[in-house]
């Protein structure tokens, strides 16, 4: 599925569709032709995605195909023991999260479920977690300090879920209750954003040693539908809204927000998992070994150093 | 009432002076109260209890001891990290604005004081600078006193009057939220005690950051406290909601909310609180 601004990718694409399907097996000058074809494609996709806007990041951001945390999961853990539920209420499927090796490491993997198809994104309200999921993310992330083990999360929400029920649960003090713990708590955190990084829902797990981005992730306190709907007066202002709120990942890390940015594959991450989850493993793997040296006591006080800073201008 | 007298029918707004306006109307009930009697009663109506938002300097006159309130840092003021601007010009106009319509450089006043004789550090939001909004100048001023409280062993309160995180200064005001938790973790670590008063309104980025994690949670009457908007909820689950949704009495109901308090027994209800927390 191609972007409103992927167009002339797309026609190339579709272009090498149809000479494949008319030569299954070129030989010849058929090959150079074929050849010749796929590096127009490798260049127009390398133009376009060099200069993506805001605007555009936030589409590739919110891809259909692009990786999930079920993804995330296959392409860099070599095992996955799922826990489930916040021991209060219930399970919440927009938050999932268990036990995983990384290489020879082993850590606590949590991130918000978005769902791939739509029985799947119903069940789990489109990665909109409730108060029990951000509890089920907390009862984890203690069992992980308990276990000292390190905790990855993986970031991925249009939002903490607006409903009645979720409200009445307290949406609130469950995003707030993890802020606080995760401030102190005594075992490594890495955030990662990999898609959406939706405003109180996304920082709900997000207080970390290191915050990472995918280089098309995409992080903001409102969406640019809903800034442009209240600032612009009008909800089809987005692209200026987006431009306005500064929430790409170059902008973060100028901002000093974020640490690093995780380069994706020209194209975005939805055109190669495998390039994907290489880079993300790299510097996973390279974070997981420098935080485990840090003792406890250091590790929570540079933490909250670290976001002491945030808003600290000269 | 005199039944053949005219009597002036202003509604006077807190702030304004008010000089010929010897009436006020609830914002509520509507009912006619002397602007006198209106003031006596810390802006809380006599008829239906509706308690009028409150700035910063009349909280302080509220809460502590005359004459011990010291302020801290109150040179911090707003940032514009992203040089925003939208439909309206930019963000500096309309902060400046705020500054010059309230003599406020944040949303916060921060500082130390004595409630019945037992020192505490204060943190008072206030909702006439940009809503109340959260944002880097606010968040700085709300770890500071947290810190001034560690290091002085003081209790610590935090009025919360809020819409939220100010858009304007974008993912630094939602960074605002982990820093003012992680100072609360500090002074937690402290075995400090943190009182959570939340006023109208108490929405968004503050509830769903410090408002919400105080040993003790006192609410003021019917304050909307809310983490989204009820317009918002309301298109999300295609249902109305009811009226006392989202109200301090409600969330009292729903297990959020110590304690509703009136206004004119605060002070003596945060006096016993902190003796019970072994302040003195």
């Amino acid at each position: 599925m191609s972007l409103e601004f992927e167009k002339d990718v797309a026609d190339i694409e579709a272009k090498i569709e149809e000479f494949k399907a008319k030569n299954p097996e070129p030989t010849g000058t058929l090959v150079k032709d074929l050849n010749h074809l796929e590096l127009e494609l490798a260049e127009k996709l390398k133009e376009t995605y060099a200069n993506l806007t805001p605007w555009q990041t936030v589409q590739v951001a919110r891809h259909p195909n692009r990786p999930l945390i079920r993804d995330f999961i296959a392409g860099l853990c070599s095992e996955f023991i799922e826990l489930h539920g916040d021991r209060l209420f219930g399970d919440d499927h927009g938050m999932i999260g268990g036990f995983a090796m990384i290489d020879d490491h082993r850590v606590m993997v949590i991130g918000h479920q978005k769902g791939r198809d739509l029985d799947e994104k119903i069940k789990c309200n489109f990665g909109q977690a409730c108060p029990e999921g951000y509890r089920k993310a907390l009862r984890l992330m203690k069992l992980a300090e308990k276990f000292h083990i390190p905790v990855v999360t993986f970031i991925d929400t249009p939002g903490a879920f607006p409903g009645r029920d979720a409200e009445e649960r307290g949406q609130a003090e469950a995003i707030a209750r993890n802020l606080l713990e995760m401030a102190a708590l005594k075992t490594p955190v890495i955030a990662l954003v990999t898609g959406e990084g939706g405003s109180g829902g996304a920082i709900g797990i997000g207080v970390g040693d290191v915050v990472l981005m995918l280089s098309n992730a995409v992080y903001s306190v409102i969406s640019p539908e809903g800034c442009a709907s209240i600032l612009w007066r009008d909800g089809t202002k987005a692209g200026e809204a987006a431009n306005a709120l500064k929430i790409t990942a170059k902008s973060l890390l100028q901002l000093k927000i974020i640490d690093e940015i995780i380069p994706e594959p020209v194209g975005g991450a939805h055109r190669n998992y495998v390039a994907t989850m290489k880079a993300t493993r790299k510097t996973l793997l390279k974070h997981l070994s420098s935080l485990k040296k840090v003792t406890p006591k250091k590790l929570t006080l540079r933490r909250f150093e670290k976001f002491a800073a945030m808003g600290r201008f000269k | 009432m005199g039944w053949f007298t005219k009597t002036k029918k202003t509604a006077a707004k807190p702030d304004s002076p008010a000089k010929e306006e010897i009436w006020i109307q609830c914002p509520s009930c509507k009912a006619h109260i002397y602007k006198e009697e209106w003031d006596k009663n810390l802006k809380v109506c006599d008829r239906c209890h509706f308690h009028e938002r409150l700035n910063w300097q009349e909280r302080v006159n509220l809460l502590l001891d005359e004459n011990t309130f010291d302020e801290l840092n109150p040179k911090i003021s707003w940032n514009d990290p992203l040089k925003f601007s939208d439909s309206k010009g930019p963000y500096a106009e309309k902060a400046a604005e705020n500054c010059e319509k309230t003599g406020m450089k944040e949303s916060v006043v921060t500082g130390s004081g004595k409630i019945k004789g037992i020192k505490v550090a204060l943190a008072i939001m206030d909702f006439r600078f940009m809503g109340g909004s959260l944002a880097s100048g606010t968040g700085e001023k709300i770890l500071l006193a947290a810190m001034y409280a560690v290091k002085h062993k003081l209790p610590y309160i935090i009025v919360s009057a809020s819409g939220g995180a100010r858009m304007h200064e974008g993912i630094v005001s939602l960074m605002q939220m982990p820093k003012t938790c992680a100072a609360l973790a500090q002074l937690r670590e402290a075995n400090l005690p943190y009182i959570s008063i939340m006023t109208d309104p108490t929405t968004g980025g503050v509830s769903a950051s410090y408002a919400m994690v105080g040993d003790i949670h006192i609410a003021e009457p019917r304050a909307l406290i809310g983490f989204a908007g009820r317009r918002v909820i309301e298109e999300t689950i295609k249902q109305k909601l009811p009226e006392d949704f989202q109200t301090a009495e409600y969330l009292v109901d729903h297990g959020f909310v110590d304690m509703i308090v009136h206004r004119k027994d605060m002070k003596e209800m945060l006096y016993k609180i902190l003796k019970y927390a072994g302040c003195r």
